[in-house]
């Protein structure tokens, strides 16, 4: 761990530094589908160790239990949901590289929206008052693209 | 005596930095011709003390000086000389330090460059530049001084972490620093004109070139940056949307978005203060990004070792600077107006939208940024956003503005419509829907609708900024620097946003555990595991694995990933192999040794990585490529004004 964090001390404004060493944890469910559905959620799942790297990365001891936490849950017929449910109520919404759409964290998922919506309703005002101009602008631009017939 | 010199200097360098900062704006404003004439001479003093203290610290790290505290926390005698001069900026202090250089020679650039345009704004872009650099003269010197010494010096070094061990450490954080810093040129431009009071189209010419080179530069040191990672940290990502990262994209946003802004505002004397906003928002992000990255504020895993009184500071100066520019910009910019007109599909209007969908973009990179401060703040307790939080939102700007990209090009200014432009342009289309879904279903059989998406977006991009240059080859009409750079740049666009999709939407990844002599598939590809040897390095040992890849029973390649003790530090590292076939990054990395000679091993098949940074690259390229049109090159301008009349009136 010191390793990390020396790194991200090193090098703030660079890129970001992942761990020196590197998780490579093969599994094998039971079927294809649960295989799927391993993979995703422990990419989903923030290690609480390490902090920027998801379960599927982390080299520490609790990110291999919460792997197999993740695994018996899985065979054990817990829904996504469920097993979703099961390590926020224990670590909070921190755990979860995707926040959550709660009242807490609207405001988060309509932002962009909004930004484009705003966006939107100030194109439009620049150009309706741009449009009335055109015909008492006299310039009249030289293009930069090549237009017409030969000539 | 060398670090007592280099201190010196750096505090030589904040007392010219000051005179120039004063000279540069004071002189002008009061109309004393020897203040604003001695600016000059105060920036070539101050970029020659500032290159001393760069040279005094780079002394001390080749002469392995362990007196001196920052190399000793970065630098050991055993690391080789090459990375002993990277180490220079291989952390905070040393980094500020580049930073400072970088400003100067960015400086002396401009003092040049403005050498031929009206004395008083020349001063006045120099005087902010001054201000600028004084900041962060005193910052260095305040917080964070690389020359403290030690006392007793120690015996060696602590080393330089091994990550950085790799020449991406030479390369990345200059380039990116370089871009960072060209965005100051830009914001002292806009300060020079926000000092006067006067921003006409000759302006916007004056400013155009530094704004697409801070650009490239930014461009190409996120490329080195997104290209190291993905060889040197093991994981194969390239982009993470970690708050680092983002730090870096937003002032590229803003820089991309600028860049349109000004070509409106040179062409059509159009969008005059909002060009203003964009130049200080792009330095503003510049700084912001410094002080989140510096302070620790930013989620937990930045708040380790983080002194707070680093922060503040940034803080304090960003608030001053950005405070006086946008208190000048809300007395000025009324005065800026504009009678010109243009219609709904005009260029103009298509350059309006660049410019609101990059904005929102970097807006919503923003709000994900600060989102975790603000939830904590309002005593939620922590908050994560990560990937899954910016692909969709960033996408939903990004996909309308690559789809008006080329309905943008060949849009004609002011009056608008595409003329007899609009037959070539649902024809490329039509042919870009064919190459996009005919490569999706030819070459990676199948794939959801987002990735005909970004294909046929790709190559609709590249198609249909062809046409305009065939035509010109065509009736033997020469095509300026200027059109053919962002020919270029829109074509580089392209590529990234084809090669992009292809990795987002084919890339196979497989985690196995093998036994020596196992094979596994992956793709197309089979991988034989062939065994593992011990290896030996100057400051590091460890293993190296054999894979042999092969390929309809054809070999490909021979893989060597390997995990390495580097035993200076105690720091275990994983090294994958990559190598690259038929446009495919194919990534093998070391795991663990499972007992039984078994070993864990990562394999990934990425199809059309490299060529995603190639694609960034030649955007940048584009970019430089404009900047050497002769209009901007003011000199042989004045001489030749007929001339370069019709030059401009070509472009």
């Amino acid at each position: 761990m010191r390793a990390r964090l020396s790194a991200r001390v090193l090098l703030p404004v660079l890129l970001l530094l992942a761990p020196a060493a590197l998780a490579i944890a093969p599994t094998r469910m039971p079927t294809p589908q649960l295989e799927a559905r391993y993979e995703r959620l422990i990419h989903g799942f923030r290690c609480m160790q390490c902090q920027d790297e998801s379960l599927a990365d982390s080299p520490v001891s609790l990110a291999a239990d919460m792997r197999r936490q993740i695994r018996h849950m899985l065979i054990a017929g817990d829904s996504d949901q469920q097993i979703r449910h099961f390590f926020v109520s224990r670590y909070g919404y921190f755990i979860l590289f995707k926040p959550p759409f709660v009242a807490r964290t609207a405001w988060l998922w309509l932002a962009p929206g909004v930004l484009l919506i705003i966006g939107a309703i100030s194109a439009i005002m620049v150009i309706r008052r741009r449009t009335v101009l055109v015909k008492s602008d006299e310039e009249e631009p030289v293009e930069d693209t090549v237009r017409g017939k030969r000539s | 005596m060398i670090p007592e010199l280099g201190e010196f200097a750096l505090i030589l360098a904040l007392v010219l930095a000051a005179l120039q900062g004063f000279f540069g704006i004071a002189g002008p404003a009061f109309k004393r011709e020897r203040w604003t004439a001695a600016v000059t001479p105060a920036v070539a003093g101050q970029f020659v003390m500032v290159a001393t203290s760069m040279g005094c610290l780079m002394t001390s790290f080749i002469d392995n000086d362990f007196s001196v505290r920052y190399v000793v926390e970065n630098s050991n005698s055993a690391l080789p000389v090459f990375y002993r001069i990277a180490g220079v900026w291989g952390a905070h202090a040393g980094s500020l330090l580049l930073w400072i250089f970088l400003l100067g020679a960015w400086t002396v650039a401009a003092a040049f460059g403005t050498s031929k345009l009206p004395r008083e704004f020349a001063a006045r872009v120099l005087g902010v530049l001054g201000v600028i650099s004084f900041g962060f003269l005193l910052y260095t010197l305040t917080t964070s001084n690389p020359f403290i010494r030690l006392d007793p010096p120690w015996p060696d070094g602590q080393g330089l972490n091994p990550i950085l061990q790799d020449p991406g450490l030479a390369a990345h954080p200059p380039v990116l620093y370089t871009g960072y810093v060209g965005l100051a040129v830009a914001f002292a431009f806009a300060g020079a004109a926000l000092l006067e009071g006067r921003l006409d189209r000759e302006w916007a010419r004056w400013t155009r070139p530094w704004t697409t080179a801070a650009w490239a530069f930014l461009t190409c040191g996120i490329t080195l940056g997104s290209w190291w990672a993905y060889y040197t940290l093991g994981w194969g990502g390239f982009w993470f949307w970690d708050p680092v990262e983002n730090a870096s994209l937003m002032p590229w946003l803003m820089a991309t978005a600028l860049i349109h802004s000004l070509a409106v505002t040179e062409k059509r004397g159009l969008f005059k203060s909002w060009t203003l906003l964009l130049a200080v928002l792009g330095f503003s992000l510049s700084l912001l990004g410094t002080f989140l990255v510096r302070s620790g504020v930013l989620i937990s895993v930045h708040s380790f070792a983080v002194s707070p009184s680093r922060g503040e500071f940034i803080l304090t100066f960003l608030v001053i600077m950005i405070g006086a520019a946008l208190a000048l910009y809300a007395w000025r910019a009324p005065q800026l107006k504009s009678e010109a007109g243009f219609e709904l599909t005009a260029r103009e209007s298509f350059l309006l939208f660049n410019n609101i969908l990059l904005v929102t973009a970097c807006g919503t990179v923003f709000v994900g940024e600060i989102a975790p401060i603000i939830y904590t703040a309002l005593g939620f307790g922590k908050l994560s956003v990560g990937p899954p939080y910016f692909n969709p939102t960033f996408l939903l700007s990004m996909l309308p503005l690559l789809a008006l990209v080329s309905l943008g090009v060949h849009s004609r200014w002011k009056r608008g419509g595409f003329g007899d432009r609009g037959k070539t342009l649902l024809l490329t289309f039509a042919a870009a829907a064919v190459i996009g879904c005919g490569v999706m279903f030819g070459v990676f059989t199948g794939g959801g609708v987002l990735a005909a998406v970004g294909m046929t977006l790709g190559v609709w991009i590249v198609l249909s900024s062809l046409v305009d240059p065939i035509i010109r080859l065509r009736r033997r009409i020469t095509i300026p620097r200027s059109v053919l750079g962002m020919t270029l740049a829109h074509i580089g666009l392209g590529i990234f946003v084809f090669s992009l999709t292809a990795v987002q939407g084919f890339t196979t990844e497989h985690d196995v555990a093998m036994p020596i002599g196992g094979v596994t598939q992956a793709g197309a590809y089979t991988f034989q595991f062939e065994g593992v040897n011990r290896l030996q390095g100057s400051d590091y040992g460890g293993v190296s694995a054999t894979m042999l890849v092969t390929r309809h029973g054809q070999p490909v390649a021979v893989m060597h990933p390997e995990k390495r003790n580097y035993w200076v530090q105690h720091i275990v590292t994983t090294h994958s192999a990559i190598d690259m076939f038929d446009g495919s990054n194919i990534l093998v990395a070391l795991g663990q040794d499972l007992g039984d000679g078994r070993w864990s091993l990562r394999i990934q098949v990425r199809p059309l990585v490299t060529y995603m940074w190639i694609a960034a690259l030649i955007m940048a390229a584009g970019g430089m490529l404009a900047i050497s049109d002769r209009r901007y090159r003011i000199a042989q301008e004045t001489a030749e004004e007929p001339a370069a009349a019709a030059a401009q009136g070509k472009a």
